[in-house]
């Protein structure tokens, strides 16, 4: 019965508040709540502090943090493995139509358009860029600006910072782009 | 044994971006095409909630586990990094449909390529420390 409830998809005010109570118990355990620096301590931690100074600090004090991302990745596999839900995402029909037309069969009936995310794709020149691209675009940008969605949207704009919601401006003007010319190369 | 506690944030984190569709390379498209309302809802309320949160935080007496207070770090001043930087990630979230968060969160999905993205985002965060004096910020 409650398994049954949970396997609903959550709607946006459900979701909305449980960000929150993540960010508010990230602060009741004296940490602040942002994902992409996970990825500055993983090149510390495989030795990228020998080239470059960026790197050397003692990645040992950030390890809550990598056990907050392996958390997330479990938290991932359980809702796949025990909460799934059996119906496709209700996505607008202008996108399903727009994605049809750029040749993405049946837009939402899974998470992702699989013909892309696959390792069979992977091993063609279009889908090794736009994964391998877009990785280190992810990596890049996010270092750049210090912070992603978590680090300048949910922290950054609570605390009032004003480089934050520059920060989200940037990453709204890059999506935008994003989907009008950069994606319709690799599709 | 004293990591169990984040895992276990992280483990809600991750259920509850799964089940609201967040890591959905769809519900990306669909937010960046300004065609729903879903993701705005969620990143939206999360924020207000936030904000909200954090101002009470201040202004009560309120402790962190351990008994400290509980304080933010401010962000440098500036615009250039945050708005060219964020501008360059915008490309990469919306290409692979996943911010930080979502990589790992979709990994546990079973949507094991990820693994690639997350390498590769690695690989851009090495990037940006080998040219990083080199850049405006």
């Amino acid at each position: 019965m409650i398994i049954e409830f949970l396997s609903k998809p959550w709607p946006w005010y459900v979701a909305g508040p449980l960000i929150t109570l993540t960010m508010i118990l990230m602060l009741y355990f004296g940490k602040q709540f942002g994902v992409s620096s996970t990825l500055r301590t993983m090149c510390a931690i495989g030795g990228a502090g020998k080239v470059a100074p960026f790197f050397k600090f003692d990645w040992r004090g950030q390890l809550w943090n990598i056990a907050f991302v392996i958390g997330g990745l479990l938290g991932g596999f359980i809702a796949s493995s025990f909460l799934e839900n059996p119906e496709a995402i209700q996505l607008n029909e202008n996108t399903i139509s727009d994605l049809t037309q750029l040749g993405i069969q049946s837009p939402g009936e899974t998470y992702l358009p699989e013909s892309i995310f696959s390792w069979s794709n992977l091993f063609s020149l279009k889908g090794f860029s736009m994964l391998v691209l877009g990785g280190i675009l992810i990596g890049f940008g996010t270092r750049y600006a210090g912070g992603c969605t978590s680090g300048h949207a949910i922290s950054g704009l609570s605390n009032l910072q004003l480089p934050s919601l520059i920060a989200v401006v940037g990453f709204f003007i890059g999506g935008i782009l994003s989907i009008h010319f950069l994606l319709p190369l690799f599709i | 044994m004293r990591f169990i506690k984040f895992l276990a944030v992280g483990v809600l984190f991750g259920i509850t971006l799964t089940k609201a569709e967040v890591i959905s390379w769809f519900r990306i498209y669909e937010m960046f095409r300004f065609q729903s309302f879903h993701m705005y809802g969620v990143i939206g309320s999360a924020v207000v909630l936030c904000i909200l949160a954090v101002w009470f935080i201040k202004k009560s007496a309120f402790r962190s586990a351990n008994g400290g207070v509980i304080s933010m770090v401010d962000k440098e001043k500036g615009w250039i990094r945050y708005l060219f930087g964020g501008i360059l990630f915008g490309l990469g979230w919306a290409l692979t449909g996943a911010c930080p968060g979502p990589i790992y969160i979709l990994i546990g999905n079973g949507f094991t390529v990820f693994i690639i993205v997350l390498l590769s985002a690695v690989l851009g965060t090495f990037l940006y420390g080998l040219v990083k004096n080199q850049l405006p910020h």
